[in-house]
């Protein structure tokens, strides 16, 4: 198969009624991987890892931190993409898939957080730290937060889903901004902040920290979350779809009734 | 253009303008900030330039929803849209109305105020001279937010919403260039972040005001 035949192919998704069948036929699949991995990572990670020598127990909690984190910028990289998709080819399924994901986003944000509060406070001695990368997820939150409310706020859904696409657009430029804004001001206000550096794992920092005893379930747990986003995404945009086919319908009922 | 920007400066000037308004508001939140953590002199003088920034922001934010509305009511807006001046220098014009009629008076009377919080002497020039540089920034980041909730009904706290994560980084440099002034230390680096920030958001968002402002006006 040519190239061009091929992007043919991924662009007959587009008719919503294709993507419900399909979506339909690989969700269980996605389901069942998703919670294969996630079980396996888990137990594994939670019962048969050594605990850490320094950190004891605690460390455990990476496993549902790192994934939730990865997830929750993935998740904004996801919106931005198909807000373009839906901005240059206009498919609605575009524009869903991306109403759809911003409330998973959002939660793995707001897990982020909370397993980082609670991993911080026996480390550091504090729930919160105004570090470079937890104010910077805090500002993600703050995105996330605005993009849902101006869906919910509008109620023409093109003129939505256009208002929210070019806010993702623009909110992309200032969340890097910002990102790299917070780096500066943080290293303005404390010099040494190599101790919260250290504590703060992300995931380029495990790759190069983390001993393979840890890394492979935490890369088991990471496929298990990337698996349950693309499930629970295929899940929320069909029932989107779903969702504004039955207000067209009510629409035609009350015109004709 | 200039016809444009002469109107809206006497429509905010005249009554029901609401001109003094975020001029008002900033005096507010200044006095009652030593009211909330103490009188102390030097504790005053630490925090002085991130309360002047943060109280400019807010004074900002507040007159951001009278930006379009008022020319969505009367439908103004639909003229301006189907007139021979493009879009973009619409919004462009707006936010330099809005500049003009905000953001300058509060550049004007930060100095006052910093006196009222002990802001230490060398701070007052790099006060002035962030707020002035940065208050555009804000202006235009503003008028964004107005034309994406434009035709809302009660869209003035989702504006805030909307506008509040994208001041961040302005926020930051700004108040950064304010703070190392009034404690001597070196202000180039965020003094130019600070010009950058403003000077690509007056370039590339007045675009992304138009885009939206005619999404809404569809």
């Amino acid at each position: 198969m040519s190239i061009a035949a091929k992007a043919n192919a991924l662009w007959e998704y587009a008719n919503p009624r294709k993507f419900l069948a399909t979506s339909e036929r690989v969700l269980p699949f996605f389901w069942i991987s998703s919670a294969l991995f996630l079980v396996v990572g888990l137990v594994w990670g939670f019962f048969f890892t050594p605990d850490d020598y320094k950190q004891g127990s605690t460390v455990k909690i990476i496993y549902l931190h790192v994934p939730s984190a990865l997830m929750a910028i993935n998740c904004w990289l996801m919106m931005l993409v198909t807000s373009l998709v839906w901005l240059v080819r206009r498919h609605h399924v575009s524009a869903l898939a991306a109403r759809a994901a911003a409330p998973i986003g959002i939660v793995m944000t707001l897990i982020a957080l909370a397993t980082g509060a609670i991993w911080g406070q026996p480390m550091w001695g504090t729930w919160w730290a105004w570090d470079p990368r937890l104010t910077s997820f805090l500002i993600l939150f703050l995105f996330y937060l605005g993009y849902i409310a101006l869906w919910e706020a509008i109620e023409d859904p093109d003129t939505a889903a256009d208002l929210t696409s070019v806010l993702c657009i623009v909110g992309s430029v200032f969340a890097i901004l910002s990102r790299y804004a917070v780096n500066f001001w943080n290293q303005g206000l404390h010099q040494g902040a190599s101790v919260m550096r250290a504590g703060a794992i992300t995931g380029t920092d495990t790759t190069e920290k983390v001993s393979n005893v840890f890394f492979y379930p935490l890369l088991t747990c990471i496929i298990g979350f990337v698996l349950l986003f693309i499930a629970l995404v295929l899940y929320r945009t069909g029932t989107e779809i779903r969702a504004r086919r039955i207000k067209a319908l009510l629409a035609r009922e009350r015109v004709n009734g | 253009m200039i016809a444009l920007l002469l109107r809206d400066l006497k429509l905010a000037f005249r009554a029901g303008g609401g001109f003094g308004l975020g001029l008002a508001f900033f005096l507010i939140v200044t006095v009652l900030v030593p009211f909330s953590v103490g009188p102390q002199s030097s504790l005053l003088a630490t925090i002085a330039p991130g309360v002047l920034w943060l109280g400019a922001l807010l004074a900002c934010l507040l007159s951001l929803d009278r930006l379009l509305a008022l020319d969505w009511e009367d439908g103004s807006l639909d003229l301006l849209a189907t007139a021979p001046l493009p879009l973009e220098s619409v919004v462009t014009i707006k936010a330099l109305a809005h500049w003009i009629t905000t953001g300058l008076p509060l550049v004007l009377a930060a100095p006052v105020l910093g006196v009222l919080l002990n802001l230490p002497g060398p701070g007052f020039g790099w006060l002035v001279v962030s707020l002035l540089i940065g208050t555009p920034a804000l202006s235009v980041i503003g008028t964004f937010g107005a034309a994406l909730t434009v035709g809302l009904k009660r869209g003035g706290l989702l504006l805030s919403l909307l506008v509040l994560p994208l001041y961040v980084p302005t926020l930051i440099f700004g108040a950064e260039v304010a703070r190392r002034g009034a404690t001597g230390m070196e202000v180039q680096t965020p003094l130019l972040m600070l010009a950058g920030i403003t000077a690509a958001t007056v370039a590339l968002l007045p675009f992304a005001s138009a885009a939206v402002l005619r999404i809404n006006l569809r």
